[in-house]
């Protein structure tokens, strides 16, 4: 790390920026300072504001209030075409080049070295070669960019970006989809662009890799600045503090006295069960009448877990087991057929289906899970959904209006209401709380422990760490895309599991 | 990288063929044959040039045809009725279908709507204005018609290189020009790799998509004074499903259709090889004309199976990388 820099002027000055979108306040008031030649990481959990922050400076959404100053002057890019020659560069995960280009014309497209209106194709390839040496890249630049790994196109487009004489480097999760190797190669390209003078803000969700890289570390929250610290001076459990906005002092939980019940029977369980890239293999047991609440950071694996225990992820190694049998979870298909129920974290994209009425959205995996052959007429659905929007106080009472019409909490009960209505073992519910005002909340948890206490299993995600701490028998952590550590009984506070999240080492080993 | 592998393909079945059609017609290898041959696809060449670079950008041309049969009506009614010198009438009719290219390329733009949707409406727009120009079939006599009808390249063997396939095989030259050497022909190929990303790369995407129709509609209207010339006569009825035969020309030719690859010169083998079969079944002199049609249908099917086949190649590699990243 790189912390020898004194008080240099600010490269990248942003200043009281505001944005909203509708009611919904993206931004409030954020500042942002980012010195030249530093590597600073921007850092949030989900809705925190980061790709909002960066869109806004870049100038792909207009900003409500606020100026941003680029070595002094104030700017104002209207497209991430004039941000780009202002020399703001992003880069983001998805890598924004032409696959079906040369990796030379992708460097120079638009500024290719002409003579008499004819490109001048040998001396931008030797450009090409001579700028992609300096990035430590030695390969065929006249071959399609789509035929080189993700992490060469990251290279590129970066030394597109400090070719186009980029002050400032935006990298929004370049190494979501890299390997050690490939990552240790992008952080000497960062270390050394940082040498020259380059700014770079740093977007990640690997902690490891923000304290090994970075100089300076910003947190936002809910659309509000957290705060900005030296990376060197700044503990891990302060950061995650400061992420998921918890007070130390304040986290005695609140968790109802689960009682010493006696252990109960194993519905599922997986052994060494992963899938490389995607979550480190891991143990769980899911038992009858107990909730399992899965703890992590955005981007830990926790949604992947789900996935994986559902079927909707194939593993490449492990054994599940219902009820003590093996099986094998290939599709969705095995897991409804297994019992299982999937609420996903994306209600609107994954879960309900908005044109379709609340008793339309209840039966649809019950009809899915008896085939077509044995459709359930219009008596029996109507009799389903009368059930369900009584036993789960769907409101407005109405089976016949459609979901999309509902407010996220109903949506998310007519969702719960599908799964129930196919008389599941286990029900998976990523993030059930998530956009629902606070007395649905509330009722969502009552839902959750009384169907516990009717004996089914349940597993559920949640950023909600007080929520968690309430409703689970056991906790997992997970960190880095690994399950690195499991609480039970009293063990289960806010403070233990910030203590699993923060904790170092552990992680590193299961990636390597 | 600009889809040469498929273009080789063509080429292999174009030699192949040929060389069938000669094994059973010796006379089919003459220079009499190919230079005819030239001169009777030379339109179509010229438009599939056109719809080339239309493809390779991710859109698509379906007003060539039309556009074509109001040239040739407005040249006739223009040379014939109005006394207008010829040069002069081919400059205005250049000048319109230029305008009527980059006016749907502006609308596509500009509403952001599929090109096939747009390009489908200039298509009954120009068909439908040729009829109201007229319903009958103009005879152009005009002396430059005959004198340019009449100039012809001799090659060895007796085959005679006419004027309009020598402005064929110049257009096709410039047009493999412009798209490997020229910024024009790289964005066009940027287009075709994603237009949002080409547009954040610093492409003037609007400016480009305007360019890439107005080049398609002026060959067509180019097409169109070559197919008077091919004709002697304006007709609105002429040309109808050139848009079509090219279209296939350019997708056997190797050039994805969704766009993004493609060459010109896969285009020419594309319309030669159309162009041979048709020829074979004049010589074959048995066989309805229409077995043309099935043979293309046939081969657009072969070779767009190919093409799904590469691409799927193609993708593959990258999927494993980033399955195995841990």
């Amino acid at each position: 790390m790189e912390n020898s820099l004194g008080p240099a002027p600010p490269l990248l000055e942003v200043r009281g920026i505001s944005k909203s979108f509708g009611a919904v306040r993206a931004l409030q008031e954020v500042d942002f300072t980012l010195r030249a030649g530093e590597i600073h990481a921007l850092l949030g959990e989900n809705g925190a504001g980061k790709s909002t922050l960066i869109k806004v400076v870049t100038g792909v959404f207009p900003r409500d209030a606020g100026v941003v100053r680029l070595g002094g002057d104030e700017v104002a890019p209207r497209s991430a075409k004039a941000a780009l020659e202002a020399g703001i560069a992003t880069v983001y995960q998805e890598v924004n080049l032409l696959p079906n280009l040369s990796v030379a014309q992708n460097l120079f497209l638009d500024r290719q070295p002409m003579r008499f209106g004819i490109v001048r194709e040998g001396e931008m390839r030797r450009r090409a070669e001579a700028l992609l040496t300096e990035f430590g890249l030695d390969i065929d630049v006249a071959a399609p960019l789509g035929n080189y790994s993700v992490a060469i196109q990251h290279v590129t487009a970066i030394a597109r970006a400090v070719d186009l004489s980029a002050r400032v480097l935006i990298l929004d999760e370049p190494t979501a989809s890299l390997d050690r190797h490939e990552v240790e190669i992008l952080f000497g390209i960062m270390r050394q662009l940082a040498r020259r003078g380059i700014g770079i803000v740093f977007v990640s969700h690997f902690l490891d890799q923000v304290y090994e890289i970075s100089d300076r570390i910003t947190v936002l929250r809910n659309g509000r600045l957290v705060g900005e610290r030296e990376t060197a001076s700044l503990p891990r459990l302060e950061l995650i503090r400061m992420m998921l906005g918890r007070e130390l002092a304040e986290t005695t939980s609140a968790r109802a006295a689960a009682g010493d019940r006696p252990p109960r029977e194993v519905c599922a369980s997986f052994e060494n069960y992963g899938k490389a890239g995607y979550v480190a293999p891991f143990n769980l047991e899911l038992r009858h009448g107990e909730v399992v609440g899965l703890a992590g950071l955005l981007g830990s694996g926790r949604t992947e877990t789900a996935r994986l225990v559902f079927g909707a992820e194939r593993p490449d190694g492990g054994q599940a087991r219902v009820e003590g049998a093996p099986v094998r979870l290939q599709s969705p298909r095995d897991g409804v057929r297994q019992g299982f129920g999937y609420c996903p974290e994306e209600r609107k994209t994954d879960g309900i289906v908005a044109e379709l009425t609340v008793r339309e959205n209840i039966v649809l995996a019950l009809q899915a899970k008896r085939g077509l052959h044995r459709p359930l007429s219009r008596r029996e659905q109507d009799e389903i959904a009368r059930r369900y929007v009584k036993m789960l106080d769907i409101r407005p009472p109405d089976p016949e209006r459609p979901v999309g019409l509902l407010s996220g909490g109903n949506q998310q009960k007519a969702l719960l209401a599908r799964w129930l209505a196919t008389a599941p073992r286990l029900l998976v519910l990523d993030e059930p709380t998530r956009g629902i005002d606070v007395g649905a909340h509330a009722e969502i948890i009552r839902l959750i422990r009384e169907l516990c206490d009717d004996g089914l299993a349940l597993l559920v995600i949640s950023s909600e760490l007080d929520e968690i701490v309430t409703y689970s028998d056991r906790v997992v952590v997970l960190r880095d895309r690994a399950h690195v550590e499991e609480l039970a009984g009293e063990a289960i506070d806010v403070t233990n599991i910030l203590a699993a999240i923060a904790a170092e080492g552990a992680a590193k080993e299961a990636r390597a | 990288m600009k889809g040469l592998p498929p273009v080789l393909i063509t080429a292999i079945v174009l030699v192949v063929g040929f060389g069938l059609c000669a094994m059973q017609f010796p006379n089919i290898a003459s220079t009499r044959v190919v230079g005819n041959l030239l001169t009777d696809n030379a339109f179509v060449g010229i438009v599939a040039t056109g719809m080339t670079f239309v493809i390779i950008s991710g859109g698509i041309d379906l007003s060539v045809g039309s556009v074509i049969g109001f040239t040739t009506v407005f040249v006739a009614l223009a040379i014939e009725r109005w006394g207008v010198p010829p040069l002069v009438a081919f400059v205005a009719i250049l000048v319109l279908s230029a305008a009527f290219g980059a006016a749907m390329g502006a609308v596509i733009h500009v509403f952001d709507l599929p090109p096939f949707i747009v390009t489908l409406a200039g298509m009954f727009l120009a068909r439908g204005a040729s009829f109201l120009l007229s319903t009958e079939s103009v005879p152009i006599t005009a002396p430059v018609y005959s004198t340019v009808s009449d100039f012809a390249l001799r090659m060895p063997g007796g085959g005679r290189l006419s004027a309009i396939a020598i402005i064929m095989l110049v257009i096709l030259i410039g047009g493999i020009l412009l798209l490997r050497l020229t910024r024009f022909g790289a964005n066009v190929y940027a287009l075709g790799g994603g237009r949002a990303t080409a547009s954040l790369m610093g492409v003037a995407v609007g400016k480009m998509t305007i360019k890439i129709y107005m080049l398609s509609s002026l060959l067509a209207g180019t097409a169109g004074i070559v197919f008077s010339f091919y004709t002697s006569a304006g007709y609105s009825l002429s040309a109808v499903g050139v848009e079509l035969d090219s279209i296939a020309a350019v997708v056997i030719g190797g050039t994805l259709l969704t766009g993004g690859q493609g060459s010109v010169i896969g285009t020419f083998l594309g319309v030669l090889i159309q162009g041979m079969i048709q020829t074979y079944i004049n010589f074959d002199g048995t066989l309805s004309s229409w077995w043309t049609k099935i043979a293309t249908g046939i081969l657009l099917f072969a070779f767009i199976a190919l093409q799904q086949g590469l691409v799927a190649l193609a993708r593959r590699p990258v999927a494993t990388r980033a399955g195995a990243a841990s």
